[in-house]
């Protein structure tokens, strides 16, 4: 026991003094378990935003930009598999993640539970989303724990090239004839105040706050983070002549932020809790892959043990 | 540079080869998202990225040739069924993955001979642009090489679903060498190489990675024909529908 508190202290100091923890370190229990949720958490969103996004790649109306979307969605998977590698750092295991994911035991982001129902929605979601997605990694790329920082440098960088893509897409829309022009405000309508909701819920009723950000797993809280996200983005929007869907938005002289009018949460709670637009079809549709891949995962497993067996007798 | 009937010709066989990788890109990408593992999400969605960026590429050279103000994104988005003139064997629905696995090990192989002898193309255009296409293709054909082994060597299960995959495409493999009425005229200059040479090497390199895997070659007589002429299977009308909609619905504007 006093091993235990004298390594704690160590480990709080070495945080302290801003010191990275790498995996082989000592850990307390729950510094560990809070990485693999978040860490599995985020590739999770990585995995099943693939659908959303995938889901108008054979509909792009150019090759251009069905090059482009392939790639980023491509690109979304690389970081599912980075993260996943950085989950297994701490002892977790992909095969038990990816099931605890199907099976509704881990969750993913709310985002991805709503429809993209235009093509116009693929530049939004470059835009706000991966946007949103920099906001918080950025901060993240900062975090104690090593692996989980690093992988969050380099997915940053990916991200910034996506929302760049998202927003020159966007902006083509916004200068385009009226059907563009509809199409994409329509798709702001929709994602905007969702994608607000990705930083979580107000920082009076975000539970695990406080403990992240005393091991600097999370180094600001939500509500920060929200509003950078917003005085970011809001200019963004006027520029190409796009309408916020928010009567009571404002901007304070003072305080130099954009005040937003009232989240609804109740409508996040209710995603949260299972019952958006999409949170059946999506696991569904994940479960679908991985039940009909089966067979294609023991075949190479086998393959591989036969290689290994050969090798040994030669 | 090339007299008129050259260059016409060389616009045909550039939008068939082109139209083959577009539409062979197209079903790769429906796996996006719905592999049977991780990595293979990746690498389906980069196979299927390299196959519409070669075909973008050389629907730009055709587009080129032809010097009718059209561009790629015309003929990829603006022609009908009877226009395209791709090969039936990627316009078939991706099946399963042992189905994806075996098209894609077939048409490699084939594509990698081919763009092989397009290095030495005498129009420079073709061999500049197939010295990074063949580069491409090598590693789209080992991944599908590995892919057979491990699936014709892995269980009974997977040997099963290859070899009635393998049975089920065999019959569009033979359309893999024709070239429909271009072929003659242009490898008398030197611009396309002799189908005959590449079916012999295709044949071999195919039976030997099956002979390795116990996979069999089909005995079969009948051989699908004419999608070099516009003449397709029932699918490619859905696959263009889909694939065409959002250009089509909103046309001659910029995305």
């Amino acid at each position: 026991m006093i091993n235990e508190e004298l390594e704690l202290q160590k480990f709080e100091q070495k945080i302290a003094n801003g010191e990275k923890i790498e995996p082989k370190d000592w850990m307390p229990e729950k510094y560990r378990k809070q990485l693999i949720r978040m860490i599995a958490q985020h590739a999770h969103s990585e995995i099943v935003g693939m659908l959303p996004e995938g889901n108008w790649i054979t509909r792009a109306p150019s090759l251009r930009r069905k090059m482009v979307l392939l790639a980023k969605v491509q690109d979304e998977g690389g970081h599912g598999l980075y993260l996943y590698s950085a989950a297994e750092t701490l002892g977790a295991d992909r095969k038990d993640l990816i099931e605890a994911l199907l099976n509704g035991k881990m969750k993913y982001s709310n985002i991805f539970n709503y429809p993209t129902l235009s093509w116009a929605d693929i530049g939004i979601i470059g835009w706000l989303v991966d946007g949103a997605a920099i906001v918080n990694q950025t901060m993240l790329a900062k975090c104690s724990y090593g692996p989980y920082s690093r992988a969050m440098i380099r997915i940053c960088k990916e991200e910034n090239f996506h929302k760049r893509q998202g927003y020159e897409n966007v902006s083509v829309l916004a200068q385009g004839n009226a059907k563009q022009k509809q199409m994409v405000q329509d798709a702001l309508n929709r994602w905007w105040w969702q994608t607000l909701m990705m930083f979580g819920p107000h920082d009076e009723n975000s539970t695990n706050t406080v403990d992240l950000m005393r091991w600097k797993i999370k180094l600001e809280t939500n509500d920060s983070l929200r509003q950078r996200f917003i005085n970011l983005t809001i200019p963004q929007a006027y520029a190409i002549g796009l309408t916020i869907p928010d009567n009571d938005l404002k901007y304070n002289e003072k305080t130099q932020n954009w005040e937003i009018g009232k989240i609804n949460f109740d409508e996040l709670y209710n995603v949260i809790n299972g019952n958006g637009p999409c949170n059946r079809i999506r696991i569904a549709e994940r479960k679908k892959s991985y039940e009909e891949g089966n067979w294609v995962r023991i075949a190479a497993e086998n393959y591989a043990l036969k290689n290994k067996n050969n090798y040994g007798t030669k | 540079m090339f007299e008129k009937k050259i260059e016409e010709n060389l616009f045909q066989l550039l939008v068939q080869i082109a139209d083959d990788k577009l539409i062979l890109g197209h079903r790769l990408s429906e796996w996006c998202g719905h592999a049977p593992i991780l990595e293979e999400d990746i690498a389906l969605a980069n196979i299927a990225l390299d196959n519409i960026g070669q075909a973008n590429s050389l629907y730009q050279i055709a587009v080129k040739l032809e010097n009718k103000n059209r561009s790629e994104d015309e003929l990829a988005f603006f022609r009908d069924e009877r226009e395209f003139r791709n090969i039936q064997i990627v316009e078939l629905p991706k099946g399963d993955f042992a189905f994806t696995i075996v098209r894609q090990f077939l048409y490699d192989n084939f594509s990698f001979l081919l763009f092989q002898k397009f290095c030495d193309s005498n129009f420079i255009e073709l061999s500049d642009v197939s010295k990074k296409i063949v580069k491409e293709i090598s590693y789209n054909l080992r991944h599908s090489k590995e892919w057979i082994l491990r699936l014709g060597i892995g269980t009974e299960e997977s040997k099963f679903n290859t070899q009635k995959a393998i049975d089920k495409i065999w019959e569009f493999t033979n359309e893999m060498f024709e070239f429909g009425n271009v072929e003659n005229f242009l490898i008398e200059k030197n611009i396309i190489p002799n189908l005959d040479t590449i079916k012999t090497d295709w044949e071999l390199s195919v039976k030997k990675i099956f002979d390795n895997t116990n996979l069999q070659i089909p005995n079969i007589s009948y051989f699908a024909s004419g999608g070099r002429n516009g003449f397709h299977t029932e699918y490619l009308g859905y696959l263009l529908a889909e694939m065409q909609i959002v250009a089509r619905s909103n046309p001659n504007v910029k995305w």
